[in-house]
């Protein structure tokens, strides 16, 4: 097979650097972004390159004549779209229905749109998350209006914060912190019964999922750094969540 | 409790995760679909068996298998089924309320509760894993089929 020219296998160097990116910061697993480095280096005759991805930077060492590049990955946030769309360009190059040329504008072009819901539509969901829990868990069905709105409220409260201040545990600290004044508050006022469950439904927006999963399949699957930074992540998570949560509770 | 109302409850959960992670629009009916049957696999475990742990453990097994196949289906990652339907097995209240007993001064109490939230959550991991495994042999096997008929196979 013919070697790829001098500027396509630039060309092909930023493609895989830019898919790995979007996908790390979109809240892919670590072994699914080196699967599909991997496999889009190989459509491309790169046929010994190495990657090595963790959550804050991918480097990527396509094969001995050739320099290893590095990107560094500063804010992961959880947005599946994205990497659904990645993952299928990165499927269509495999199978080569695209050039190299095709999927690198199209990634970026992934890279620049916002495929987010209004972020209207994301509180009322989180509310509505919260009051499906509330329920679930035992709650009263006199309460439900409570959760709904606290739920609503943490969420929007994280949300704000981290787009002024980037730090993420501050933010959720906070939440939580709220969420825990206003249902000791409505309490101990009389309008609702159940403080307990309507705390747990009420930060169940916040609760750190996809982190945990991630960081655990990441460890099975043998990429101990992700894993552990993952899981210290998901870790500092819940400790923020918690201790809101305790400064209320310890009044 | 009533299980229609259950279902319903956790689709719209399920569904609502989607929402805030974003995933595609066409897969979020998906999505409550995989949250609706671990939180009933879960439920129906544990009002048989009255056991939190082993009832992760079904319910993450069943989450993982659903979005396997809707994975294969949609030709998407698996992640993006998955993780809605973990929400609801994450022990939010075993944690809470070892926080609570923390807060009160009450230790013995809080590390009862922290250790059922530790063993609850390795089960969700457990369950998680085992069902990846079962997948993975099941598809090589199909794979070695498919290959074996097309006559690809080089022996």
């Amino acid at each position: 097979m013919a070697q790829i020219g001098e500027t396509s296998r630039e060309l092909a160097l930023d493609c895989f650097l830019l898919a790995g990116r979007i996908m790390m910061e979109s809240g892919a697993e670590t072994y699914r972004v080196e699967d599909t480095m991997i496999r889009m280096a190989v459509s491309q005759n790169m046929v010994n390159s190495h990657c090595f991805v963790t959550p804050s930077g991918i480097m990527f060492s396509p094969s001995e004549e050739l320099a290893t590049r590095f990107v560094r990955i500063n804010n992961r946030s959880t947005d599946l779209e994205r990497v659904a769309l990645i993952n299928s360009v990165s499927r269509k190059l495999v199978a080569g229905e695209y050039t190299l040329r095709q999927a690198y504008d199209e990634m970026l072009i992934i890279d620049q749109t916002n495929y987010r819901f209004h972020i209207w539509i994301q509180i009322l969901a989180a509310a509505v998350a919260s009051g499906c829990f509330f329920i679930l868990l035992g709650g009263n069905w006199k309460d439900l209006p409570f959760a709904f709105l606290f739920g609503g409220t943490g969420f929007i409260i994280v949300e704000t914060i981290l787009i002024e201040t980037r730090v993420k545990i501050f933010a959720e600290f906070i939440g939580s912190f709220v969420i825990g004044i206003l249902a000791s508050l409505v309490v101990y006022t009389g309008f609702a019964t159940d403080l307990d469950t309507l705390i747990i439904g009420s930060i169940m927006p916040l609760v750190p999922g996809l982190l945990i999963t991630n960081a655990v399949r990441d460890l099975m699957a043998g990429h101990f750094m992700s894993g552990l930074s993952k899981g210290a992540e998901a870790f500092l998570t819940a400790f923020a969540i918690g201790a809101g949560i305790a400064v209320v509770l310890s009044f | 409790m009533n299980w229609p109302l259950e279902a319903f409850l956790s689709f719209m959960a399920a569904g609502a995760f989607g929402v805030i992670f974003n995933t595609p629009r066409r897969t979020l009916i998906s999505c409550g679909l995989v949250g609706m049957s671990g939180w009933l696999i879960y439920r129906i475990f544990f009002l048989t068996f009255e056991d939190p742990v082993q009832a992760s453990f079904a319910g993450a097994f069943v989450v993982s298998i659903v979005a396997h196949l809707l994975a294969k289906k949609f030709r998407m990652p698996m992640i993006i089924f998955s993780i809605a339907g973990i929400i609801p097995l994450v022990p939010g209240s075993k944690a809470y309320n070892a926080m609570r007993k923390i807060v009160e001064n009450d230790y013995l109490e809080a590390i009862a509760f922290a250790s059922e939230a530790m063993m609850i959550s390795g089960a969700v991991a457990m369950g998680l894993v085992f069902a990846e495994v079962i997948m993975q042999l099941f598809f090589k096997r199909q794979a070695k089929r498919i290959q074996k008929k097309m006559g690809l196979t080089q022996e």
